[in-house]
């Protein structure tokens, strides 16, 4: 689904922060971009979701070139980037007004858009993240848990296939860490998304990511891949091979470092 | 601000005035019921004419103000580069007291309600410049990243990001800055004109020492800065509620 042959990308009068990387992301997998603060995690979720180009190379999602954002790739960010003027309803409507702002002009808005079922999406979105008793909240009456699912649900309603989150879940507590991480392989699931999440939290990259590419310091060139083929599973979390497997990640970011 | 306490802030108000005259016993001070006698009386003569007049300048001003500044503050807040040629222009012409330019505006504009419009209008166009350009360039780079991600193109970003943000700056500048519009409206009508609340409270005042006429004049003139006040504050909590929130 997603091909990155021999991209570079640096910030104007600043080192490179990847050097001819190669990636490829197959439909369906889950996976974690896993690297310590400033090794470039962010930006590499930038250049998948268009809002950032690379310095040379090219980054081919479905067979087509990235030139800007894509309608079916949803981002979610790290805190949140909700607008906090609009109520949690409003925010979740805002992918979908956009869409009808522009009409399906296969640029903004997929071109074959329906527009018919937006309330419903909404509708569902709400429903289904336990959100419809918040809807009339302001993003300043939730919690950070209600918050997130805010994001995930705007993003969700416009039925992407592609699902970016730069560490979505960092300044959560445990409990609604775990409970939106669990969340996340149930969406997952249910609309047969592409997911790739990227954390400097070992444990997140464990339970999240079937696959998991770990970034050192900048330029990155040569990432390490790592299988972890029974993410998602529901007790994965408790069991040995979880542990062994954290200790596995942190051991090669300690080598990295 | 709840009603009750208001209304608590009025009486006090009251109260004190009451006292006050009291104390200095001279006609330059009369107490609060004289000068509502006086008011009902005047408001059956001219004060009304000069009311509606004063009124008009100073909505007109505000009209004039946004439909100007928060364009401008909108495209500088957007645009970096616009911003770093504009603002040494800005931080140079933002602090002068705009009041003092009442001479040359009157001496270039004339008489009429033209000069007295511009002369407010230079006071709101810079607090609502400098604010709606500043709550531009402070919206999260992430929040519009994230907006961008949903589709947004520079279009869109307007209309559901920056539109709404400025909406706020507005209305937060006009509120801050309604007093000193008609502190400003009353020295401009002390020249070139026969109409106003200015005028009418320099008349009495000044000229036919009808003190209780001149307090009618002043009690007409806070409630047009009280009644404009309201209104931006009303509009606040009706087109930005989220600011309100507990």
């Amino acid at each position: 689904m997603i091909v990155l042959e021999s991209v570079s990308f640096a910030y104007p009068e600043h080192d490179p922060v990847f050097v001819n990387l190669n990636w490829e992301v197959a439909r369906g997998e889950a996976w974690a971009v896993l690297g310590p603060s400033g090794c470039g995690k962010t930006t590499l979720l930038y250049l998948l979701a268009g809002l950032r180009h690379p310095t040379s190379g090219v980054i081919r999602i479905d067979d087509q070139e990235q030139t800007g954002p894509r309608p079916r790739t949803g981002l979610i960010l790290q805190d949140y980037g909700l607008l906090p003027w609009a109520t949690a309803y409003k925010n979740v409507t805002l992918g979908l007004q956009i869409r009808r702002f522009y009409g399906p002009d296969g640029k903004h808005t997929p071109s074959d858009e329906n527009t018919a079922d937006h309330d419903r999406r909404v509708d569902y979105w709400l429903h289904r993240l336990n959100l419809t008793s918040h809807a009339n909240k302001y993003p300043a009456q939730l919690s950070g848990g209600q918050r997130q699912r805010v994001a995930i649900a705007r993003t969700l309603a416009l039925n992407p296939d592609l699902l970016l989150m730069d560490e979505p879940f960092s300044s959560l507590d445990a409990p609604t860490r775990e409970s939106l991480q669990n969340l996340t392989f149930e969406l997952r699931a249910e609309e047969d998304l592409t997911t790739i999440i990227v954390t400097h939290a070992i444990e997140e990259a464990a339970i999240l990511g079937e696959k998991i590419m770990i970034l050192n310091q900048p330029p990155n060139c040569q990432p390490v891949f790592i299988k972890n083929p029974d993410a998602g599973q529901l007790d994965y979390r408790h069991r040995p091979a979880y542990y062994e497997m954290c200790t596995k990640l942190r051991q090669h970011l300690e080598v990295n470092q | 601000m709840r009603r009750r306490d208001v209304l608590f802030g009025a009486i006090a108000i009251l109260v004190i005035w009451q006292m006050a005259a009291l104390l200095v016993n001279e006609p330059i001070l009369p107490g609060p019921i004289e000068v509502s006698r006086a008011f009902i009386e005047e408001m059956r003569g001219e004060l009304p004419q000069h009311f509606l007049v004063s009124t008009w300048r100073v909505v007109a001003s505000v009209l004039l103000a946004v439909a100007l500044a928060a364009p401008a503050g909108l495209i500088l807040g957007q645009s970096e580069r616009l911003n770093r040629l504009f603002s040494p222009l800005v931080y140079l012409l933002y602090p002068i007291p705009k009041v003092v330019l009442v001479p040359v505006i009157l001496l270039l504009f004339g008489i009429g309600d033209f000069p007295k419009i511009i002369i407010i209008f230079l006071i709101l166009f810079f607090q609502i410049l400098v604010l709606v350009r500043d709550s531009a360039a402070s919206i999260e780079p992430k929040t519009l990243l994230s907006v961008r991600s949903l589709g947004a193109g520079r279009r869109a970003l307007f209309r559901y990001v920056y539109l709404p943000a400025s909406l706020s700056a507005i209305l937060t500048a006009l509120r801050q800055s309604v007093g000193t519009a008609v502190a400003v409206l009353y020295i401009a009508e002390l020249f070139a004109t026969q109409q106003g609340l200015g005028y009418y409270i320099y008349l009495n005042g000044n000229t036919l020492f009808d003190y209780p006429a001149m307090y009618a004049g002043v009690v007409a003139m806070s409630l047009l800065g009280l009644g404009l006040y309201f209104t931006v504050d009303r509009l606040e909590h009706r087109l930005t509620p989220w600011k309100f929130v507990e």
